[in-house]
C-alpha cells in the first residue's frame, strides 16, 4: 500500500497525542474489559423493554393469526413487507464499507467496519423475522428451500422472485457473518491475550488459536481480499432481487426498470444513515473520538448525499418516465401517490430522503455532529416511507376501483415494528460488552502513516511544503477532539 | 521512504503529435469522409440516406459520450481525492478538451437528421399530433410537449454547452495549477467538479432519452438513462486505458507503472460488470412481465436481422473481460489490456448499434462500408483531435498536490 507516502493533504484518521499500539488496544477495549456504565445500563433497558414488546406482539401473531395485522384482500403486505425492506436496506452499509470500500482503497473504513458489519448482521436477522413471521405457520419455514418433495415440502417455485430472495438474502447473511468473524480474529486473540480464567478460555476458542506469526497475517490478508471480491457483487445483488419482488409484477408502481440499481442506492443511503446515528452515540459514550474522526463523520454524510441524490434521480425519472410512457394506469399510480390520500408519506419520503439530505452541502452542517445525527434520523424515517409508499400507495388503488380500499396498521403491527429496533439495538448493546466495536488491528495500521501524529511529525520535520501544510492545519479545525492549542505549539 | 523528489522523472516531458499517428488518423478521417459520401450518393440501397444518418448518429453519440466520460472521470477524481490517477490525468483532460467540437458534431447530426426526417421519424413526422391526419398517433401526441424539435434541441444545447464549460474549466484550472503551483486551482477544481457531478448525474437520463431512446419514441424504460452512463463511463475507462497504454509503449509517462495500469484495468473489469447488471436487469424485467408495450423493443432485437448480436454484445462486453480480465496478471499484462480495451471498444459500438438501428433503419439492417468507414472515421477524427489538445500541454501535471503519493502507488 502507498500509505506511507499518503499525501498530507488527506484529513487524519487517528487523532490525539501521544497515541500508541497498546493505547489504541486500551481505549477500544474499555467497554469490552470493564463493568457497563450508567448510559449503557440506560439504553440496554429500554432496548430490552423494546424488544420484549416485540416477542409479545410476535407471540400473539403466532398463536392468533395474521389476522391481528392490518392487512385486507386489497392491501395484502404493508408493514411487514415494509419492516423487512427497510432492514435488509439498512443491512447494506456494513458489506459495502468492509468489502467495497477495501477495494476502492478507502482507509477511514478501517475504525467503522467492525461496528457496521455487525450492525448488518443484526438488520438481517431483524429482516429475517418478518418473513417467518409472515408466513403464518413459521414451523414450516425450511420449505423454503428447495428440498425434495418426500420431506414433507412442495418444490420451490425458481420463477419467483421471492426464492431469489432466500438465496440472495442467505448467501449474504453467511457471506457478511464470515467476513465479519475473519476480521475479529485477530482482535479476539488481543482480548484473550490480556484476559485471564474462564473468560481467557472462552475468548482463546473464539480467537480459533490465532497466533499473530506472520503466516497468520499473510492469509487474513489474502482471506480479506477475496471475501471483498465475493462480498461486492452481493451488495449489489441483495437489494436488485429484493426489488424484484416487485418489479417482476404488473403492479403500476412496482414494474419499472430502474428498480434494481436504485434499491441498491437506496440501501446503502439508509444504511450509512443508520451507522451514523449508532456511531455518533458510540464514539460519544466509549470515548472513541480519537478513532472516529470528524472526518469519518463528513466522509460518510458525503456518501449519505450522493447515494441520497442517486435515489433523488430515480424518484424524478420515474415521475417523468410515467407521464412519458402514456400508460394511463402508470401515470395514475404516481398522481394517486404525490396528491392521493397517501400525499403525507410521500411527501415525507420526498423531504426526508431527498431535499433535507442536501443540507450536508454545507461543511458547518455536515460536520457538525448534532446536525448529523438529527439528519440520520430523518433519513432513515424518511427511508421506512420510501417502501411503505412504494408498497402501499401502489396496492391500495390498483387496475379495479371497486377493490380499492385503505389500510390502518393495528397495535400489533406498531409493536412489531417497534419491537424489531429493540431487538436490533439489544442485539448492538450486547455485541459492544463482548466484542472490539472497532477492529483494533486494522486501526494500528494507520498509526504511522494516517495519524496526526504522524503528520505532524512530518511538518514539524519541515519535509512539507508550507501551503500544504497550511491547507492540513486548517482542515482540523472541524475536529471536535483535536484542541487547537496542540497543533499552534508546531 | 517519506523523502521526497528522489525520482527521475521528466515531468515536462511533452507528447509530440507527428509521424504515424498523425498519418494514420488523418487517413482514417479521409476514409469516413469517403464513407459518408458513398453512404449518401453512391450506396443504392433504398434506404442508404437513413442508414447513413444512423450510422452517423451513432459515431457523433458514441464520439461526444467517450469525450464526456473524459470529463466525469476527471471531475470523479478530484472529488475523490484520488491520487492513483494523478499521473494519467492529463490524458482525461485531453478527452474534455475535444467535448465541444464532439458536441458540436453531436447537434449539428440531430438537427439534420431532425430536419430531414431521417432521424426521430417515430415522433417527428408531419401531422403526428393532428387528429384525422393520415400520420396521427395518439400515443405520440400526448407526448408532444416534450418531443418536438425545437424543445428537443434547445434541451441537447443545453446539456452539451453545460458539459462542454465545464470541461473546459475543469482543464483549464489543471494548466494553470502547472505554471503557478500552490492549492488555489487544486481547491476550485474540487468545488466545480462537485457541481458538475450533480449537473451531469441529474441531466445525462434526459441526454439519453432524447438522443436515443426516443428514436423508438412509443418505447419507454427508466433504467434507459443509467444504462447509457454505463456505457459512457465504460467505454471511456477503455479509451482512458487504450491511450495510456499506446503512449507507455510510445516511451512517453515513465512515472506510470504496471501498478497504475492495473487500477485502469480493475475499472475495466469492474464497469464492464456494472454494465452487464444494468442491461440484465432491464432485459429481465421486461422479459419477465412480458408487457407488449415494453417487449416490443427486445421483441424487435429478437428477430432474426439482430438475434445474433444481440447475443454477441453480450458475449464480448460481458464475458469476454470478465474471463480474461478475472486474474491479477491479466490486469497487469499491458497487451493483454489493451487486447480487451480495444475488444470493448468495438463491442461498445455494437451496443450503441443495437440501441440506434432497430428504431431507425429497422429490419433493413446491414453492415458495411457505411458502417465499417464511418466508424473508423470517427476513430480518427477522436485521435487526431484528442492527440492535438495532448501535445499542447506537459504530460505529466507537474503541480497536482497528489502526484508524489502517485509515483509511491503499488499494489
Amino acid at each position: 500500500m502507498s500509505a506511507h507516502n499518503e499525501s498530507i493533504l488527506r484529513e487524519p484518521l487517528i487523532t490525539g497525542t501521544n497515541i500508541t499500539y497498546s493505547k489504541i488496544t486500551d481505549d477500544v477495549l474499555v467497554p469490552v474489559e470493564n463493568k457497563p456504565n450508567m448510559a449503557w445500563w440506560i439504553g440496554f433497558g429500554i432496548a430490552l423493554t423494546l424488544a420484549l414488546t416485540w416477542v409479545v406482539a410476535i407471540s400473539y401473531t403466532f398463536w392468533v393469526g395474521l389476522g391481528v395485522w392490518g392487512l385486507n384482500k386489497t392491501v395484502g403486505w404493508a408493514w411487514d413487507i415494509t419492516g423487512f425492506v427497510w432492514w435488509v436496506g439498512i443491512g447494506h452499509a456494513g458489506t459495502l464499507i468492509s468489502a467495497v470500500l477495501l477495494l476502492f482503497r478507502q482507509n477511514w473504513r478501517n475504525s467503522i467496519n467492525r461496528s457496521a458489519e455487525a450492525m448488518t448482521i443484526f438488520a438481517v436477522i431483524c429482516a429475517a423475522t418478518y418473513i417467518i413471521a409472515h408466513m403464518g405457520r413459521p414451523w414450516l419455514a425450511y420449505w423454503v428451500f428447495p428440498l425434495p418433495n418426500q420431506f414433507g415440502s412442495l418444490w420451490v417455485n425458481f420463477n419467483s422472485p421471492l426464492i431469489w430472495d432466500v438465496f440472495a438474502i442467505s448467501t449474504y447473511f453467511s457471506v457478511s457473518l464470515v467476513f465479519w468473524y475473519t476480521g475479529l480474529l485477530p482482535d479476539i486473540a488481543t482480548i484473550r491475550d490480556r484476559a485471564s480464567g474462564f473468560r481467557r478460555r472462552v475468548y482463546s476458542i473464539l480467537s480459533f488459536g490465532w497466533a499473530g506469526s506472520v503466516k497468520n497475517w499473510q492469509r487474513f490478508e489474502s482471506v480479506s481480499l477475496i471475501l471483498a471480491g465475493i462480498s461486492t457483487p452481493l451488495v449489489l445483488s441483495v437489494h436488485t432481487i429484493v426489488s424484484m419482488d416487485f418489479a417482476t409484477s404488473l403492479e403500476p408502481g412496482w414494474h419499472t426498470t430502474i428498480f434494481p440499481p436504485y434499491f441498491v442506492a437506496g440501501a446503502i443511503f439508509s444504511g450509512f444513515a443508520m451507522v451514523q446515528t449508532l456511531l455518533l452515540i458510540a464514539r460519544k459514550v466509549m470515548k472513541w473520538e480519537n478513532y472516529i474522526t470528524m472526518f469519518h463523520i463528513e466522509s460518510m454524510n458525503i456518501v449519505i448525499i450522493v447515494t441520497g441524490s442517486i435515489v433523488g434521480v430515480a424518484y424524478l425519472t420515474e415521475l417523468f418516465v410515467a407521464w412519458y410512457s402514456g400508460v394511463e394506469y402508470e401515470q395514475y399510480a404516481f398522481l394517486n401517490r404525490i396528491s392521493g390520500p397517501y400525499w403525507w408519506a410521500y411527501w415525507s419520503m420526498m423531504t426526508c430522503n431527498v431535499i433535507s439530505p442536501q443540507l450536508f452541502w454545507f461543511k458547518k452542517i455536515r460536520t457538525s455532529i448534532w446536525a448529523s445525527w438529527v439528519l440520520s434520523i430523518v433519513v432513515n424515517i424518511g427511508m421506512w416511507f420510501e417502501r411503505f409508499v412504494i408498497i402501499v400507495t401502489s396496492l391500495h388503488r390498483d387496475y379495479l376501483p371497486s377493490s380499492w380500499a385503505m389500510f390502518y396498521p393495528t397495535p400489533i403491527d406498531v409493536l412489531l415494528f417497534v419491537g424489531s429496533i429493540g431487538v436490533f439495538f439489544t442485539l448492538f448493546l450486547l455485541f459492544l460488552r463482548v466484542l472490539p466495536g472497532i477492529a483494533m488491528a486494522e486501526v494500528k495500521l494507520l498509526l504511522k502513516s494516517s495519524s496526526d501524529q504522524a503528520k505532524q511529525k512530518l511538518i514539524r520535520e519541515g519535509k512539507i511544503d508550507a501551503e500544504q501544510a497550511e491547507y492540513y492545519q486548517q482542515s482540523l479545525e472541524k475536529f471536535d477532539s483535536v484542541s487547537k492549542s496542540d497543533y499552534a505549539k508546531t | 521512504m517519506g523523502t521526497n523528489n528522489q525520482h527521475t522523472h521528466n515531468f515536462t516531458q511533452q507528447f509530440e503529435f507527428s509521424g504515424k499517428a498523425k498519418t494514420w488518423s488523418l487517413i482514417a478521417i479521409l476514409i469516413g469522409v469517403a464513407a459518408i459520401a458513398y453512404g449518401f450518393l453512391l450506396d443504392p440501397a433504398e434506404y442508404h440516406s437513413e442508414r447513413t444518418f444512423a450510422n452517423l448518429l451513432l459515431m457523433g453519440y458514441y464520439f461526444t459520450c467517450v469525450c464526456a466520460a473524459g470529463a466525469f472521470f476527471l471531475a470523479l477524481q478530484l472529488v475523490t481525492q484520488s491520487a492513483w490517477s494523478a499521473g494519467l490525468i492529463r490524458i482525461p483532460q485531453a478527452f474534455a478538451k475535444v467535448l465541444p467540437i464532439a458536441s458540436v458534431i453531436l447537434l449539428v447530426i440531430c438537427a439534420a437528421g431532425l430536419f430531414s426526417h431521417n432521424l426521430y421519424h417515430h415522433w417527428n413526422l408531419e401531422g403526428i399530433t393532428e387528429v384525422g391526419n393520415e400520420h396521427y398517433d395518439a400515443a405520440i401526441a400526448k407526448k408532444a410537449g416534450f418531443l418536438n424539435a425545437p424543445f428537443f434541441l434547445i434541451r441537447l444545447v443545453f446539456f452539451l454547452t453545460i458539459y462542454s464549460i465545464f470541461a473546459l474549466v475543469l482543464t483549464r484550472f489543471s494548466d494553470r495549477e502547472d505554471l503557478v503551483g500552490g492549492l488555489a486551482n487544486y481547491k476550485k477544481s474540487f468545488k466545480i467538479s462537485a457541481i458538475f457531478l450533480v449537473i451531469f448525474g441529474f441531466t445525462t437520463p434526459i441526454w439519453a432519452f432524447d438522443t436515443i431512446m426516443s428514436l423508438e419514441a412509443h418505447w419507454f424504460s427508466t433504467m434507459f438513462g443509467w444504462y447509457n452512463f454505463a456505457a459512457m463511463f465504460i467505454s471511456g475507462l477503455c479509451a482512458i486505458t487504450v491511450t495510456v497504454i499506446l503512449l507507455k509503449k510510445a516511451g512517453y509517462m515513465s512515472w506510470v507503472n504496471h501498478n497504475h495500469i492495473h487500477d485502469l484495468g480493475k475499472f475495466v473489469f469492474a464497469f464492464s460488470i456494472f454494465w452487464t447488471y444494468i442491461w440484465f436487469s432491464q432485459f429481465l424485467l421486461i422479459w419477465y412481465a412480458n408487457m407488449p408495450e415494453e417487449t416490443v423493443y427486445f421483441f424487435k432485437r429478437w428477430e432474426p436481422e439482430y438475434k445474433l448480436w444481440f447475443w454477441l454484445n453480450i458475449v464480448i462486453n460481458f464475458l469476454a473481460p470478465v474471463l480474461i480480465l478475472m486474474t491479477r496478471d491479466a490486469k497487469r499484462r499491458t497487451n493483454t489490456l489493451l487486447a480487451v480495451c480495444i475488444l470493448l471498444l468495438c463491442g461498445h459500438w455494437l451496443d450503441y448499434y443495437l440501441m440506434i438501428m432497430p428504431g431507425t433503419v429497422e429490419s433493413n439492417r446491414q453492415f458495411g462500408i457505411t458502417e465499417l468507414g464511418i466508424f473508423i472515421g470517427f476513430v480518427g477524427l477522436f485521435s487526431f483531435l484528442m492527440m492535438t489538445q495532448l501535445a499542447k500541454k506537459p504530460l505529466a501535471a507537474k503541480n497536482h498536490p497528489f502526484l508524489e503519493e502517485s509515483l509511491h502507488h503499488s499494489i
